[in-house]
């Protein structure tokens, strides 16, 4: 499963990442070097085992329904890059 | 401890300041210190202790904790640039658990970005050095953590561990390092790299203090929904010195080509130590260990490419500012402010994850732990502990492997398989090798801390390498 610089573009894209073209050559070098060395799982048998996500049989761990007090618009705001009115302001979207 | 009336808290903070002052130029361990608050702190120790209120064994103890932990008001970075302005307006868990018992905190400290590294050289501030030699690594991630306690800039530090950034610096720098079982700590305030992985440790001079430490982190909190309703014991009583009969485990597949014959050597010498003191050693299989790692290099770029979506420039960190619109702005912050090792394992993660691949790598990546976790499990069932080399190799020189990832990823080989099975790991000083100190790693079944407290303790006691402390000749 090589990777061509043009996939490496777009998973590049789709990771909201600019690479510039000496960038995309390097992380194609790369990201191929490290795949060829896990290929070495595809020779494991692994049928009828099951996959583990997370260690802990723990499910669905939910407290009540109930009003907590959170951040302050002050707090949330506090960090932020650029603000206006009490709310983050960004570049246009559309 | 001391603080009874023989010295007071301010004086053990002054104490550690003045060692910061003395060393920090060369060692490089923090990011952020905070003596105006330190100070502070002791002094309100200091006002406890003399209106007569009971104290935990940690007031006053001067601590450092890596800049993945959030601490309300106090810059914390992650050692990236997308977070260098970023100021949490709250405490994780573990920072309000160890404040409420006393303990002082000097600084933030310096790591590998994001936690992704393990030699410290991917912070995007500088790299921090290893006190046993200013010219080598201190491991990482938790390379600032580990250095500042070898150094004696801190007294204890908080690192975190998703593959083994807390053993592999412990061993590298000669000091004690543990990974609880996954689910013992709360990671709440924790910033996540992988979810499933990582947890929040101790990294101190010896086990006593590991052990106090940890009874102060651990135990559940309902602000993290993987942490785990069990109730820590008390670990102090762990600290026996004995292990007469207790079945030690040597898996096999860490002794392979590629261990340096000076590290095989110095942990060779620490189980048949441990067979002296009386513990029966034999040899067990763990037939998925050179597995592990290309799984975790699947699921933990997986994870991460998940947990670093939120860093966008939006409502806080590093925004560029130069964009026309919103699809620019993120793409150009995300380049600027991530660095090259993080961007890898973005790329790599969602590589895996995304359509036609998912099932070719993520999944299968998830297959392999279970057949991993399987292997730890049935090794418990013939003996109670296992031990090991924590890392191939005792740190090497800065710049040796930065420019080649798989070089690097592989330094992990021997701690990685713990956090995939979810067990806990401890590594402890076992001598030296080339001058460097060389860690040996005991490995436990979940829940089974205060057992490897007292393998770890026993073998601590009956020998000084933990004693040991690094020239750090500066003038």
């Amino acid at each position: 499963m090589a990777l061509a610089q043009k996939d490496v573009e777009g998973v590049a894209f789709l990771a909201r990442l600019a690479l510039d073209e000496e960038e995309i050559a390097t992380y194609t070098k790369q990201l191929n070097s490290i795949l060829g060395y896990m290929e070495k799982i595809n020779s494991l048998d692994t049928v009828g085992v099951e996959p583990t996500a997370h260690v802990l049989p723990l499910k669905n761990v939910f407290r009540g329904d109930v009003n907590e007090p959170g951040l302050s618009q002050d707090e949330a705001l506090a960090n932020a890059p650029d603000q206006e009115r009490g709310q983050f302001r960004v570049p246009r979207i559309i | 401890m001391l603080i009874k009336q023989e010295v007071s808290a301010k004086e053990i903070t002054e104490a550690f300041i003045s060692r910061i002052d003395e060393v920090e130029s060369h060692v490089r361990a923090f990011i952020t210190i905070t003596t105006e608050t330190a100070l502070a702190k002791a002094m309100e120790v200091d006002r406890r202790l003399a209106a007569g209120e009971g104290i935990s064994p940690l007031a006053g103890i001067p601590m450092g904790l890596k800049d993945n932990l959030c601490t309300k008001g106090i810059l914390t970075t992650c050692g990236s640039k997308i977070l260098e302005n970023f100021i949490p307006p709250y405490d994780a868990t573990v920072v309000s658990r160890l404040a409420q018992r006393g303990a002082v905190l000097i600084g933030k400290l310096n790591m590998d970005e994001f936690a992704m590294g393990s030699s410290n050289e991917t912070s995007r501030f500088f790299p921090t050095r290893n006190p046993w030699d200013l010219n080598r690594v201190p491991g990482g991630s938790s390379g600032g953590p580990a250095a500042a306690v070898a150094a004696g800039e801190v007294a204890f530090s908080l690192g975190t561990d998703t593959g083994g950034s807390i053993r592999q610096p412990a061993s590298f720098c000669g000091i004690v390092g543990m990974k609880p079982t996954y689910g013992l700590v709360s990671r709440y305030g924790a910033v996540a790299y992988a979810s499933s992985l990582d947890q929040i440790g101790p990294m101190t001079k010896n086990v006593t203090d590991c052990a106090l430490v940890l009874q102060e982190i651990a135990g559940q909190d309902p602000l993290d929904s993987t942490s785990v309703g069990y109730m820590p014991p008390n670990y102090r009583k762990a600290l026996v010195n004995d292990i007469k009969g207790l079945r030690i485990g040597i898996p096999k597949e860490y002794f392979v080509a590629g261990l340096e014959p000076g590290v095989k050597k110095a942990v060779e010498a620490a189980i048949a130590k441990l067979e002296e003191l009386g513990a029966v050693c034999k040899e067990v299989s763990l037939p998925h260990t050179e597995y592990a790692l290309a799984a975790y290099y699947i699921i933990s770029p997986a994870e991460a490419s998940s947990n670093l979506a939120k860093f966008d420039g939006v409502s806080y960190g590093f925004r560029n500012t130069a964009a026309s619109d919103v699809m620019e702005m993120y793409m150009k912050t995300r380049r600027e402010g991530f660095g090259p090792e993080v961007k890898r394992r973005i790329m790599l993660g969602t590589y895996a994850l995304s359509a036609g691949y998912y099932d070719a790598y993520y999944l299968k990546a998830l297959k392999v732990r279970t057949l991993v976790k399987q292997d730890f499990a049935r090794a418990f069932e013939h003996v109670d502990v296992l031990a090991a080399p924590t890392a191939p190799m005792v740190a090497f020189k800065l710049g040796e492997r930065i420019e080649d990832p798989l070089a690097m990823y592989l330094i992990d080989t021997f701690t990685i398989p713990v956090n995939m099975a979810g067990v806990p790991g401890i590594s402890i000083p076992c001598g030296l090798s080339e001058g460097m100190p060389v860690g040996l790693q005991l490995i436990g079944k979940p829940f089974s801390e205060a057992l490897l407290f007292r393998v770890a303790y026993t073998y601590e006691q009956n020998t000084s390498y933990h004693l040991a402390k690094p020239a750090l000749e500066v003038n």
